[in-house]
C-alpha cells in the first residue's frame, strides 16, 4: 500500500513538526506503508515551482526505494512542458498541480491540458482540496478549497486524464462522481485522508455506494496525522472489514 | 494500553425526534466503534433534536428536556458504558437550574452547554456556581479563536471561556473538541495559566502538532480524550499520544484518569477511579 497524500517541507501558515524525508521514512514504517507520493509543500505557495521541484529532487534522492517524488507543474507557466518531461524522466509516477492557490478555475484550459498530458504521459496528475480545515485559516490564506466543479470538469474534457484527489470529503466525493458518467469517473481516484469514519460513516457509505476501487490510501502528512487513515480503515464495519483500496501503482501505469 | 479504562468524554447520540431516518444505525456505529477502539464510557449528550424542532444551539425547552430524558434512557439501558450530561439553555434561567437538579437526580454526571449564549456572560453564572457545588464538570462548547459571528450559534472561544472558568475557580470546564475548529492555537494561550479548565482532544482536526502544543500549554493533567462525531481521528490521536513521548501513567490520564478525577466520584468503573487516585497520590507525592 503506497500513501498518495505526503509532503516535504515547510508550510507558511503554521509550525510543523520536523517535515524531513527521513522521517517521513521512518512514520511508513510505523504506520506498515510500503511508500509515498511526496510533493513539496512550499512549491504549492512558490508562483515559480522550479526551484521546489529541484528541492524535491534532491531530498528524495536517498530514499527513492520508498519515497517517489510527485513534482509541481503549473500549466500556466512558460514551458511547463519541461517539468513535465523531467517528472517523467525522474521516474515521478505523478505530478501536482494547485488549481486555487494559483487562481485556476474549474474549466480553465491550461488545467485540461495537463491533465491530458500528464495522462498521457502515464502520470497521475494529484489536486489537492485542502491543506487546512476553512475554519483555522491564516488571514492571508485565501485560495479557498479546489472545487468539485474543477474536477469534473478535468475528468470530462480530459480522455487521457488519471486525477487523484486528496483531502476531499464525501459531499465533495458524490458532488464529483454521481455528475459523471461511468466512463468519466473511471479517470477519478479520492484519497481518504479526509472523509469521516464512525458515527456518520461516510467511509463505509463511500466504499458501498461508490466503490472501493476509486479510493487509494492517503494521509496529509506532515498537515495531519499519519495514524487516521489506518484508524478509518481499522472502524469500518464488518462486511467491509476486508476491503481493499486501489492500488496507487496501478493508476500510475506502469511507473 | 489495550483493556484500560478510555473514557469518550465528548459523545453525542440521537433519538427518533432528531429528524434523521437513520438515527438508531449512528447509535449503534457508535457503540460498535466505540467497543472496537476499547471506550469504556462514553459521557455523551443529545443537543435537543438536533435542528429537527428547535436549531441544535438554540435547543428549545421541550426539545431540552425531551432529549435529556432520552440521554437519560439511553444510560439505563447500557449500564456503565454510556454516562450522561444534563444539556441546558442558559436562556432558559431558574428552569435551567431545576433541569439540572431534575436529570442529576436521575443519574446526570455534568452539564453541558452549547452556543445558545457566550460563555462569559452573566446568565452562565449560576448553573456554573451549581455545577461546582454539585462537583459536576461543564462541557462547553467551543469555537476555537471566535473572530466573528458564525451562523446558527452563539459560539464562544478560549479566552471567553476562561472569564467565566476564573469567576468559578471552584468549577471544572471542560473546552470542547481543540480538533473541532477554528485556531486551537490560541486556545492554548487562553487557557493555559487557568487550572479548572480541561482540553477536551476531539474534533476532525488531526494537525500534526496539536497534541504536542496542547501538552506543552496545560500538561497531562489537563488533557481529555474525547471523539465527538469522528471517532477515527479519536483513535489516531490515541495513537499519537504513544509515540510523542507521554508516559504510560500521564496515557492512563489522558484516557480515562483525568476524567475519573473531575466527574464525580463513582461515575466509571472501579479501575478508572483507582488508576486515577494512583496517579495523584504520585503527583501530591
Amino acid at each position: 500500500m503506497l500513501d498518495v497524500h505526503t509532503y516535504i517541507g515547510a508550510y507558511p501558515f503554521r509550525h510543523l513538526p520536523h517535515p524531513d524525508p527521513e522521517v517521513l521514512v521512518r512514520v511508513l514504517a510505523r504506520e506498515g506503508v510500503e511508500g509515498a507520493w511526496v510533493g513539496h509543500l512550499p512549491s504549492a505557495f512558490y508562483r515559480d515551482p522550479t526551484h521546489g521541484n529541484a528541492a524535491l529532487y534532491a531530498a528524495l534522492e536517498r530514499h527513492r526505494d520508498t519515497l517517489a517524488p510527485a513534482p509541481c507543474v503549473r500549466p500556466d507557466w512558460p514551458g511547463w512542458q519541461r517539468q513535465l518531461r523531467e517528472a517523467v524522466d525522474r521516474g515521478a509516477p505523478a505530478v501536482r498541480a494547485y488549481p486555487p492557490q494559483w487562481g485556476l478555475a474549474a474549466g480553465h484550459p491550461d488545467m485540461r491540458a495537463l491533465a491530458d498530458a500528464a495522462g498521457e504521459a502515464g502520470l497521475a496528475l494529484v489536486l489537492t482540496v485542502r491543506f487546512e480545515d476553512v475554519r483555522q485559516r491564516h488571514w492571508m490564506d485565501g485560495a479557498g478549497d479546489l472545487s468539485a466543479a474543477a474536477v469534473r470538469d478535468l475528468a470530462r474534457a480530459c480522455p487521457h486524464a488519471r486525477v487523484v484527489v486528496c483531502g476531499a470529503g464525501r459531499e465533495m466525493i458524490e458532488e464529483t462522481v454521481w455528475g459523471l458518467t461511468p466512463a468519466e469517473r473511471a479517470r477519478v481516484w479520492w484519497d481518504i485522508s479526509w472523509i469521516w469514519g464512525p458515527p456518520e460513516d461516510h467511509l463505509a457509505h463511500l466504499l458501498r455506494t461508490v466503490g472501493a476501487d476509486r479510493f487509494v490510501y492517503g494521509s496529509g502528512w506532515p498537515l495531519r496525522l499519519t495514524q487516521t487513515p489506518r484508524a478509518n480503515l481499522e472502524l469500518l464495519p464488518d462486511e467491509l472489514a476486508h476491503v481493499s483500496l486501489a492500488d496507487a501503482r496501478g493508476i500510475a501505469g506502469a511507473r | 494500553m489495550t483493556g484500560a479504562p478510555l473514557v469518550d468524554v465528548h459523545a453525542h447520540f440521537y433519538h427518533a425526534g432528531c429528524g434523521r431516518a437513520d438515527w438508531q444505525a449512528v447509535n449503534a456505529a457508535r457503540l460498535r466503534a466505540g467497543a472496537r477502539v476499547g471506550i469504556t464510557c462514553h459521557v455523551a449528550s443529545i443537543l435537543g433534536s438536533f435542528g429537527h424542532t428547535s436549531p441544535t444551539y438554540f435547543a428549545s425547552p421541550a426539545d431540552v428536556r425531551r432529549a435529556n430524558d432520552e440521554m437519560l434512557a439511553l444510560q439505563a439501558a447500557h449500564g456503565a458504558l454510556v454516562r450522561s450530561y444534563v444539556h441546558v439553555n442558559p436562556n432558559e434561567g431558574e428552569a435551567a437550574l431545576a433541569e439540572i437538579a431534575r436529570c442529576v437526580a436521575r443519574g446526570a454526571i455534568g452539564v453541558k452547554l452549547a452556543a445558545s449564549r457566550r460563555a462569559d456572560d452573566a446568565l452562565l453564572d449560576p448553573i456554573a456556581a451549581d455545577a461546582g457545588r454539585r462537583g459536576l464538570p461543564v462541557l462547553h462548547h467551543i469555537w476555537q479563536y471566535r473572530r466573528r459571528e458564525w451562523g446558527g450559534q452563539e459560539a464562544s472561544d478560549g479566552a471567553e471561556l476562561g472569564r467565566l472558568a476564573e469567576r468559578h475557580p471552584g468549577t471544572s470546564f471542560i473546552l470542547a473538541h481543540i480538533g473541532g475548529g477554528g485556531d486551537y492555537a490560541h486556545t492554548f494561550h487562553a487557557v493555559r495559566d487557568l487550572p479548572n479548565v480541561y482540553l477536551d482532544l476531539s474534533g476532525s482536526g488531526v494537525d500534526r502538532g496539536m497534541l504536542d502544543d496542547a501538552l506543552a500549554a496545560v500538561g497531562p493533567g489537563r488533557l481529555l480524550w474525547a471523539c465527538d462525531v469522528t471517532i477515527e481521528t479519536g483513535l489516531a490521536k490515541l495513537r499519537a499520544l504513544e509515540v510523542i513521548g507521554l508516559s504510560e501513567a500521564d496515557l492512563a490520564l489522558v484516557r480515562a484518569g483525568n476524567a475519573a478525577r473531575i466527574f464525580p466520584a463513582g461515575s466509571f468503573d472501579e479501575t478508572a477511579r483507582s488508576e486515577a487516585r494512583g496517579r495523584r497520590e504520585e503527583i501530591t507525592a
